[in-house]
């Protein structure tokens, strides 16, 4: 084990390690987790020569403050985030995301924060050495599982790092072209008949707002109330990542990658999974829409998305 | 035995065993999922990433950049499902404190449903429980069914934190809060025994769905001495 770490000297609001998640453990009531925004966290570990599946570091708003010791590093940070880099002769350089760069010993990484968006991810050459919990670095800060002891990064903690020097640097660049969503693709849910005529409408119609009640659990949307005409319970029953669930006071919910196994609200609709990292990086405040599509166009929908991240990556090398 | 399968989003299949929740149905479901975490271990499957079995319904989850919708359906098509009639389910008894300080809604479920405190208890303590399920949370055990003199709505206005080994009752079931939570079920008494235990990786969950749970009662004493 090398001795090179992050010293961590402002943590940032929500600090993890993150990576593609954890499998096979639904049954238990064990949630997959893993990075908010997949496709970005995987170019942050392209641009460092890592498998795309290696485990970055996840931040949002503001992100950590973090001083290298005892080795010299290859990282790049990916997302719409502002960042410094503090050298050792005090000297501070604006950061660029999509980029790599060679970061010495006692020099500083300051993530100050993400701009229109949520999350962002800072990968190393080689990856941290951190323990997998169950085959996975991500850390689920609710229910407590992952490495850190299930616990975001905090003050004055070091971060491991395996490589203790870069053998030999070559500078790598994405043009990273920014998505915003404003219109969310789904297709319709299991309960999406629990729901009045006019709910059904109103869903597909009119604008939602994300409130601040969102975390990596779920995000919490406001907006006209969707009227439950069944009943605005269910046998408790498993879920997915993207499943629009909506409670009895009729505001739909989006569940994102930490949240439960099992739930008993109906479910109106499921976001596509070509949209989920788009939603994911939304901020409070966002407006936005939601249009149906039917299976196979999101299956096809998701080959583009696929295709999308093999160019960007194929256009690095 | 699955009465309809559609697609939950693009990637989730949805496998509805009928509207009923009984053990018999659930068995079914647990027999899916047995046999299908069986093809997965063997590598006979590809791409499915978790299966959530519930009382009455099995979601499979898949990554889509390895298989789709079709492909499952048309595997769980061809299942041939052989139930086993001597696979023993394992027996777990769980000891419970129902003092006063864990009883969190003893005395008011005892008003509700108008009958004593001790009654409510007699009738928590006198069955065997099938788990259905575990999930929502690690390693949290969906028992039932309850006796029907002690059936109860879930609490108007939901606890934002449920103490850690908390028994909660509601509908026809129970359960044991593996970790402190938000949750809404009228609670009965409180277990010290670690229900979900992550040291243990390869099994960390103590109570499984299929298996029989049997609940006594213990002293506040005995609670306050057990994990020393």
């Amino acid at each position: 084990m090398t001795d090179t770490f992050f010293e961590i000297i402002r943590p940032g609001i929500n600090t993890t390690i993150q990576d593609r998640g954890r499998n096979h453990l639904y049954h238990m009531g064990i949630t997959i987790s893993g990075a908010m925004d997949q496709k970005i966290f995987k170019l942050s570990n392209a641009l460092v020569n890592n498998d795309l599946n290696q485990g970055a570091i996840e931040f949002a708003y503001q992100g950590p403050l973090l001083k290298l010791k005892n080795g010299n590093i290859n990282f790049s940070i990916t997302g719409d985030v502002h960042f410094n880099i503090i050298r050792k002769n005090s000297k501070v350089e604006e950061g660029k995301v999509f980029e790599n760069y060679l970061l010495e010993e006692n020099e500083q990484i300051d993530v100050i924060s993400t701009k229109n968006s949520v999350f962002g991810y800072l990968a190393v050459e080689g990856g941290f050495n951190i323990e997998k919990a169950w085959n996975s670095y991500s850390i689920n800060t609710k229910a407590k599982v992952g490495p850190n002891n299930g616990e975001k990064f905090s003050l004055e903690q070091k971060i491991y790092i395996r490589y203790s020097e870069v053998k030999k640097f070559s500078k790598k660049k994405i043009d990273y072209q920014k998505v915003q969503i404003k219109n969310i693709r789904v297709i319709k849910g299991t309960n999406f008949n629990y729901f009045s005529e006019e709910a059904k409408n109103k869903f597909f119609s009119e604008v939602y707002s994300v409130s601040n009640l969102s975390d990596r659990m779920g995000m919490r949307l406001e907006g006209p109330t969707l009227e439950n005409i069944v009943n605005t319970n269910i046998k408790s029953e498993g879920s997915a990542k993207g499943v629009i669930q909506v409670p009895a006071n009729g505001q739909p919910i989006i569940l994102l990658p930490d949240h439960g196994t099992i739930g008993g609200y109906p479910k109106i609709a499921v976001v596509i999974s070509a949209d989920l990292d788009s939603v994911a990086q939304l901020p409070p405040g966002s407006k936005i829409k939601f249009s149906e599509v039917e299976l196979d166009e999101a299956e096809n929908i998701f080959r583009t998305y696929e295709s999308e991240i093999k160019q960007y990556i194929n256009k690095i090398l | 035995m699955i009465k309809n399968i559609s697609n939950l989003g693009d990637a989730a299949v949805y496998c509805d065993f009928g509207p009923e929740v009984n053990k018999e149905i659930n068995l079914k479901v647990i027999s899916y999922f047995n046999h299908l975490n069986k093809l997965i271990k063997d590598n006979k499957v590809q791409g499915i990433i978790n299966l959530t079995p519930s009382y009455n319904k099995l979601i499979i989850n898949f990554d889509l950049a390895e298989t789709n919708f079709n492909k499952i359906k048309t595997i769980l098509e061809n299942i041939n499902i052989v139930e086993s009639k001597n696979k023993i389910s394992k027996k777990v008894r769980i000891p419970v404190c129902c003092d006063i300080e864990f009883a969190l809604d003893l005395e008011e479920l005892s008003k509700r449903l108008k009958i004593s405190t001790k009654q409510i208890l007699d009738f928590v303590f006198s069955k065997s429980y099938y788990c259905y399920m575990t999930g929502f949370i690690a390693g949290m055990p969906f028992l039932g069914d309850i006796d029907e003199k002690i059936r109860a709505d879930r609490l108007s206005t939901p606890r934002v934190k449920v103490p850690k080994g908390s028994i909660g009752i509601t509908e026809q079931f129970c359960n044991i809060y593996t970790f402190e939570s938000p949750g809404g079920w009228n609670i009965v008494g409180n277990t010290p025994v670690q229900i979900f235990n992550k040291i243990n990786l390869d099994n960390p969950t103590l109570i499984n769905p299929g298996d029989e749970v049997t609940f006594y009662e213990i002293t506040k004493e005995e609670y306050m001495d057990w994990n020393d």
